[in-house]
């Protein structure tokens, strides 16, 4: 009897290769990635063909929801940062401990009434996070009001434009430290709304920029690209 | 290639030599790469969003009444940006100060317009025709980094300094109602940049062009409060 013999074949598949190309991808993806910054609200922004890039950083982003909710990202030098919570709050007679400032610092954006702040730093990242999107609570959104805003019970929440105060603090302390070094680039504005906001929305933000205590004339709008079509 | 020869040497030398292959199984190795590569394309933005520039008339009171009667009547362009994506538009001033001539109840003063490239741009392209092309000449000139920024925003300041003496070049005031959305407006904007338009603004909605909006269109929801209650029919 012939014997038939059946040749084993190992159906191992070599993946050293496959591994080289995705440590070569993940290495890729690592180095020209920068994370997607955490918004307390979701914006889509509109469409433009303009293809100016957005600075990376001496960047106020003021971020307007549909509702008309402000919120503020202070993205430049970290001292001046804390300084201008300082200011602001010392406008409205609030002083925070050094271990608020600290959360302070690494918040990426925040809208809070001044008079709240204290308590929202103090509190967990996961429930920071909850609270944000309270959507009916008006201890939510920076106060753009210039009349006094009470809660329910008649506590007063904030006493006139809080909105304001930041933006004007903020370019008063970095124009003094451009007084001592004058290579600091001006502070720009950026805009950051829905595309389905109402306009009355959007124009009451760039009226309190226009307002006199301010003279902000020059922002950026941020848009998504638009591919041109014909 | 994961195959690692291993040579054993026999102890004694009674064994025989014998030739061990190593593998080593890259699999899992690739799963977790894979996996890695997933978590980095979804949490990280390769582009950067874009931004626009935009430039805001101050709030100061003007002076006199000469700077806003710069702007000649036959070379005015007014946008009124209005309820669910309507656009309209018209020529010159409602109300020309010189000859007293009244538009508020001619129906074709105010023209719709759409949007799209057929639209807004052609419209735009036709009145802003010669310096459109100027200046679109310039920016590819600027794009093959043929000539550098600085060269590029003088010569355009001067292509729009020689078009203002031109009556006919168009200045086009931007004229956002409550009723339409920060989209609007950006796209607009958009327009302005890809015509080349040199003078635009974005200016408040005065009471005569709210009039002519309701006109038109016969919605009372443009008409200011004290606008309704002078009668209209809108109570």
């Amino acid at each position: 009897m012939a014997k038939v013999k059946v040749k084993k074949q190992s159906t191992f598949i070599d993946m050293t290769a496959m591994s080289d190309v995705t440590v070569l991808l993940l290495t890729f993806f690592m180095l020209t990635s920068t994370f997607i910054a955490k918004e307390p609200i979701q914006v889509t922004t509109p469409g433009s063909v303009s293809e100016i890039k957005i600075p990376e950083s001496n960047l106020i982003t003021i971020l307007v929801d549909k509702a008309g909710k402000i919120f503020l990202s202070l993205d430049y030098q970290q001292d001046q940062v804390l300084e201008t919570l300082r200011a602001v709050g010392n406008d409205y007679g609030y002083t925070f401990t050094p271990k608020q400032e600290d959360t302070f610092k690494k918040l990426k954006s925040f809208g809070v009434p001044i008079s709240y702040m204290g308590t929202f730093l103090d509190m967990t990242t996961e429930n920071q996070d909850k609270y944000m999107q309270e959507a009916g609570n008006p201890r939510v959104g920076i106060p753009t009001d210039s009349v006094e805003v009470k809660d329910t019970q008649g506590a007063v929440i904030s006493r006139d434009n809080e909105f304001i105060r930041w933006i004007s603090h903020a370019t008063r302390i970095r124009n003094e430290s451009k007084a001592i070094n004058p290579d600091l680039p001006e502070l720009q504005l950026a805009i950051k709304a829905d595309k389905e906001t109402t306009y009355p929305v959007v124009k009451n933000v760039m009226d309190d920029l226009r307002s006199p205590g301010l003279r902000k004339n020059r922002y950026l709008l941020i848009t998504n690209l638009k591919t041109a079509s014909n | 290639m994961s195959e690692v020869q291993v040579k054993e040497s026999g102890d004694g030398g009674k064994n025989k030599q014998k030739k061990q292959t190593l593998r080593v199984d890259f699999t899992p190795m690739v799963d977790m790469n894979m996996l890695l590569i997933t978590f980095f394309m979804f949490c990280t933005t390769l582009l950067k969003p874009q931004t626009m520039n935009i430039n805001m008339p101050t709030k100061d009171p003007v002076k006199d009444d000469t700077e806003t009667n710069q702007v000649k009547n036959s070379g005015a362009i007014t946008l009124l940006l209005g309820e669910s994506n309507e656009l309209f538009y018209y020529e010159g001033m409602p109300e020309d100060t010189k000859t007293g001539e009244k538009h508020y109840d001619d129906p074709d003063f105010l023209k719709p317009i759409s949007y799209d490239t057929d639209g807004l741009r052609e419209y735009l392209l036709k009145r802003n025709s010669g310096i459109y092309e100027q200046i679109q000449e310039l920016k590819e000139q600027l794009q093959a980094q043929q000539i550098p920024d600085s060269i590029f925003r003088q010569k355009s300041k001067e292509i729009y300094d020689k078009a203002k003496e031109n009556p006919r070049t168009p200045t086009v005031m931007i004229k956002p109602t409550d009723l339409s959305t920060y989209e609007n407006l950006v796209d607009v904007l958009d327009e302005m940049l890809v015509t080349n338009i040199g003078a635009y603004a974005v200016i408040d909605l005065q009471e005569g062009d709210r009039y002519l909006l309701y006109k038109k269109t016969g919605n009372c929801e443009y008409l200011t409060e004290k606008q309704k209650n002078e009668g209209n029919g809108c109570k």
